[in-house]
Order: C-alpha cells, then sequence, then structure tokens
C-alpha cells in the first residue's frame, strides 16, 4: 500500500510542476490510470489506420495516395512508440493490444464511423486530427515524461497531417459541384463525433479530477472542447465550410463560441460497441492480429534457432 | 506498349517507354503493398511495408513525371489515372493479389533482387542525366527493400512448420511469373541502341545465384525452371486482376476528371 507520506511527497513534486520518470516511485493508482489513458492513445492509433486506409487505394492522384499512405503510416509509428512508452510502467505490449481486441479496453470512439468519400479523408485530418492536437499540446505537458515526450513529438506530425486536410478541403469546397458537396456533406457527418472525442462534459468524466490533480491533464473536456470549436469556427468560415449547428452563435460576454447539445446518447452507444462500425473494425483488427500469428511465431522461432546455432559456433 | 502500338523510334520515344516500365512496375507493386497498411502481421511490419509501398509509388511518380514533361502530358497522374490495362507495362507478378504476408515476401524479394541488378547495370548505362539522378536515389532505397525481404524469406523460411509451408508455396505459385523479368523484347532492344536500356539476360544468373543461395539459406527448394512461364504483360497482356485494380485505383479520378485533385 501506499502510504500517506509516499502520497504527500509525490504531490509535492507533481505542484512543483516536477516530471515524473518511470523510475521514480508513484501511486499505484497513478500508474493504472496512465496504463489505462496511454494504451487506449496506442490503440486508438492503430484502429484509426482502418478509416482511413480506406481510401489509400483510391486516392484520386498520386501525390495525394503518397500523403494519405505516409499519414497511416505515421499512425502505427504513433501507436508504436505510444506502446513502449506504456511498457516503461510495467505493461507489455501483447497484454495491452489483446485487452481491446478481446477484452474491455477502449479506442477513441471517432474511429467507428464509415469513411464514404474522399472528403472524408480531409475532413478527418481537418477536423478529427485538430481536436486531437489541442488534446495532445496538453497532453506534452503531462507530469508523466514519457507520455509527455510522445504526446510532443505526434503533435508535430498531427500538426502536418491536419494542415494536409485542411488544404485539400479547401481545394474542394472550392472546386466542382460535386467536390463541394461532397465536402460539406462530410462535414455535416464528422463535426459532432468530432466534439464528443473530447469526452464528456466535466460533470459526467469520472477520472477527470484525479487526472488533473495529478498534472495528467491540465485541461478539464469541456475547456478543451470550447478551445476547439473557437478555432474551428474561424477555419471553416475561412474556407466557406459550414457547421452543421444552428445554435452555434458567438457570445460577447464569455468571448467564446457557444454552440447547441451535443447528442451523448449517440456517445454512449458507440462508447458500448453500438456504433456504425464498431463491430467491423474490431473484425478488421482481430483478422489482422490472428492471421499474423503464424507470422510472429516464425519471427521468433527463427531467432531462437539463430541464437543457438551462434552460441554452438563461440 | 500494347498490342496495338509499334516499337518506338526515336530515342526519346525509347526514354519514355524506359520510363513507363519501370514507372508501372513500381506502381502496381505499391498498391499491392499500400493495401497492407492497417493490416500487417505486427506494427512494426505495418511500417516496414508502407515504407517499401511508399517508395514504390514516389519512384513510379518521378518517373511518370519525367516521361510527362517529354510527351507534353500535364503530369504524371495521366499514366497512373488515365491509362487502360493493355497500357500498363508492369509485369504481371506485381498486379496478382497479396494473398498473405508470405506471398507478399517472395515477391517483394524476388522484384527486389531483380531491381537490384537491374538498376545496378542502368546507372552505368544510361547517360540521360535527369533519369540517371532518379535511378541512382532509387537504388539505395531498393537495397533496403532487398535486405528487408531477404531477412524476412530466412526468417520464415527457417522459421516454423507453418511459415515455410506458406513461403515455399508463394515461391511455387509466383515462379512461372518469373520468366517474364528476363523476357527481352525489341521494345527493349530499341532502348538498348539508344543506352536506354540494358539487356536483362545479362545479369539473369547473378539473380538466379542469389534466389538460390537465398532460398538454400532459408532451408528452402528453388522451384522447377522448366515450368509454364508467363509472358506478354510488358506487352499489355495482363492477368484479369489488373482491370480490377485499376477499376478501384482509378474511379474516383476518372468520374471527376476535371476537378483538381492534387
Amino acid at each position: 500500500m501506499d502510504t500517506q507520506q509516499q502520497l504527500d511527497e509525490f504531490q509535492k513534486r507533481i505542484d512543483n510542476g516536477e516530471t515524473i520518470e518511470p523510475k521514480d516511485w508513484m501511486p499505484e493508482r497513478y500508474r493504472k490510470q496512465l496504463i489505462r489513458m496511454m494504451s487506449q492513445h496506442a490503440h486508438s492509433e492503430i484502429v484509426g489506420m482502418l478509416p482511413e486506409g480506406n481510401w489509400i487505394t483510391r486516392a484520386p492522384s498520386l501525390k495525394r495516395k503518397m500523403v494519405l499512405l505516409a499519414k497511416v503510416q505515421d499512425e502505427a509509428g504513433h501507436g508504436l512508440y505510444l506502446y513502449s512508452a506504456t511498457e516503461t510502467l510495467g505493461a507489455e505490449r501483447r497484454e495491452l493490444v489483446e485487452d481491446y481486441l478481446y477484452g474491455n479496453a477502449k479506442y477513441s470512439s471517432i474511429f467507428n464511423y464509415p469513411t464514404l468519400t474522399y472528403a472524408d479523408i480531409c475532413v478527418i485530418g481537418w477536423l478529427v486530427d485538430g481536436a486531437a492536437i489541442v488534446n495532445q499540446t496538453m497532453l506534452a505537458k503531462s507530469s508523466y515524461g514519457p507520455y509527455a515526450r510522445a504526446n510532443l513529438r505526434i503533435c508535430k506530425e498531427e500538426s502536418f497531417h491536419k494542415k494536409q486536410g485542411y488544404e485539400m478541403l479547401a481545394k474542394m469546397a472550392d472546386g466542382t459541384p460535386e467536390q463541394q458537396r461532397m465536402a460539406q456533406d462530410a462535414v455535416n457527418r464528422w463535426w459532432w463525433p468530432t466534439l464528443m472525442m473530447f469526452g464528456p462534459h466535466d460533470s459526467d468524466s469520472p477520472n477527470s479530477a484525479e487526472l488533473i490533480k495529478w498534472a495528467v491533464k491540465t485541461k478539464t473536456n469541456d475547456e478543451l472542447r470550447q478551445h476547439f470549436v473557437d478555432r474551428m469556427v474561424m477555419e471553416a468560415e475561412a474556407i466557406g465550410i459550414s457547421l452543421p449547428d444552428p445554435n452555434l452563435k458567438y457570445n460577447e460576454e464569455t468571448g467564446h463560441w457557444d454552440f447547441g447539445d451535443i447528442p451523448w446518447d449517440e456517445f454512449w452507444s458507440v462508447v458500448k460497441g453500438d456504433g456504425p462500425m464498431n463491430r467491423e473494425r474490431m473484425r478488421a483488427r482481430r483478422k489482422a492480429y490472428e492471421d499474423g500469428e503464424w507470422v510472429r511465431e516464425a519471427a521468433m522461432e527463427y531467432a531462437r534457432k539463430k541464437k543457438l546455432r551462434e552460441g554452438k559456433a563461440s | 506498349m500494347s498490342t496495338l502500338d509499334t516499337i518506338p523510334k526515336t530515342k526519346q520515344e525509347s526514354l519514355v517507354e524506359v520510363l513507363l516500365r519501370l514507372g508501372d512496375d513500381r506502381l502496381i507493386h505499391g498498391h499491392r503493398l499500400s493495401e497492407w497498411a492497417g493490416h500487417g502481421p505486427e506494427l512494426e511490419e505495418d511500417l516496414a511495408l508502407a515504407n517499401v509501398a511508399l517508395d514504390m509509388i514516389g519512384h513510379a511518380s518521378s518517373l511518370y513525371s519525367y516521361a510527362a514533361k517529354l510527351e507534353g502530358k500535364q503530369d504524371e497522374d495521366h499514366y497512373a489515372y488515365f491509362r487502360d490495362d493493355i497500357d500498363f507495362k508492369n509485369i504481371a507478378m506485381l498486379e496478382l493479389p497479396r494473398v498473405d504476408f508470405a506471398f507478399t515476401i517472395a515477391k517483394q524479394f524476388l522484384f527486389s533482387a531483380f531491381s537490384y541488378f537491374l538498376y545496378r547495370d542502368l546507372i552505368d548505362t544510361v547517360e540521360d542525366e535527369q533519369f540517371n539522378g532518379m535511378l541512382q536515389k532509387h537504388f539505395k532505397e531498393i537495397k533496403y527493400h532487398l535486405r528487408h525481404s531477404r531477412e524476412w524469406v530466412l526468417r520464415l523460411g527457417d522459421g516454423t512448420e507453418e511459415s515455410k509451408k506458406r513461403i515455399q508455396s508463394a515461391f511455387n505459385d509466383l515462379w512461372m511469373y518469373t520468366g517474364e523479368l528476363f523476357d527481352q523484347d525489341d521494345t527493349e532492344k530499341a532502348a538498348i541502341s539508344h543506352n536506354l536500356y540494358v539487356d536483362v539476360t545479362s545479369f539473369k544468373e547473378e539473380w538466379m545465384k542469389l534466389v538460390k543461395e537465398t532460398l538454400e539459406e532459408a532451408t528452402l527448394d528453388v522451384p522447377d525452371n522448366d515450368q509454364y512461364m508467363f509472358s506478354g504483360a510488358r506487352g499489355g497482356r495482363h492477368t484479369e486482376h489488373l482491370g480490377h485494380l485499376l477499376a478501384e485505383m482509378q474511379f474516383l479520378r476518372r468520374s471527376y476528371p476535371d476537378a483538381e485533385w492534387k
């Protein structure tokens, strides 16, 4: 059990703005919360490869094909170093992966929506990566060193992805009538799910207070969401895209944009597994994992034999 | 060239032909590799396969881009998106569906080994500066592709019983498509006369030696050369798979040809 003295000293370090490193003492609960959050982040990167991967073979120019492929590759990279960062807390990648494939671990619900047209790829870059950046910019200041550093690196790449998505969306919004139609339709479909990415209202977010106390997070879900909306309203306007919320209105008093009610029923339903693509996403990931089993086994067996041979040779 | 076209007459026509042959191989191969994104056997391989796919599509894009300049076409996309099956000049092996990881690795290895010798000799032969510059840049990446796929051939061949069975059967199934690597037609002969291509049969033995040594080290059997060999894809006689690949790749661009997509 963690003693009160240990907890107090730990809290003091946090309050002084110190960074916690893998070998430092930390409360069990802090470790658990971080493993949950970080692995969830890693799973999201991996599942996130699917909706975008859906358009690699159909991307409308070689340039866009390479941009998309590189983006999906970056996501695999993010997943990889987030898993590595999580392993510094004593977790094992295989167990973490199996926990979302066959257990209860979650990943971001945004990836349970389908990518129907190429405009979805642009909107994912703009809105979804835009929301992720808001979140990860905060997490780059997280009290846990390896997680903070992973987020710093991820943010740099995500900013690039967001720029690419926004640029192409701007072109579509300024393009042929068919392109404009696709662009607006995609924004209409992705807007509300993107707002849900920041998680439930602070009043319904059981983990928030604790994570803020430990400086894993430094802002609440609602603060981050508001920051995002304020930015997106301007960016949408700049490219002639409208956001599908009749209640969006600038509030002179607060200096922020007020927005309509988020469809929370839909959010909770998707979180629980009942979204348009949950089952398919899981099937695809399980299939990749199970189809890959013999490859991983072969690599291990080969390494074992090689080591044995080298041992004999010396 | 399709069966309807004639052999290039001028040096420039030859150069365009060579650029497109190399480009088509790389685009089609890159396309199949890109299908792995998000579905690889482990995260590290998702990264590696996407990396090779990106190199391949990148190489194709620069080769096409040069061809477009020579032919006065708008850009590299013309060749990827607005040609039909019979216009594509890639070898058939590269258009085959991906099947499983063993099949992808075997294909990658056979093709990378071929590309390695081809590019090595092209760099010594090609006088066109822009083309030679591309070849040198791409060659560095081809060396990595060859090493990566060779290592996996060893792992799978000398891994478990199942991996051995799978990679052996991949090589057996792919073997009938290897003959085409060394088919030499009049188009190639014309390009050779302009110092724009090399006699591929001149490094066939080296290629075979590398393949044999690798397969033997991987405890695999080298498939029988004395069997039916597919041929003709460079001249437009493809398998049925290419049409489906192109339908997928080209549909959006062709549906809205007047739209800006770059």
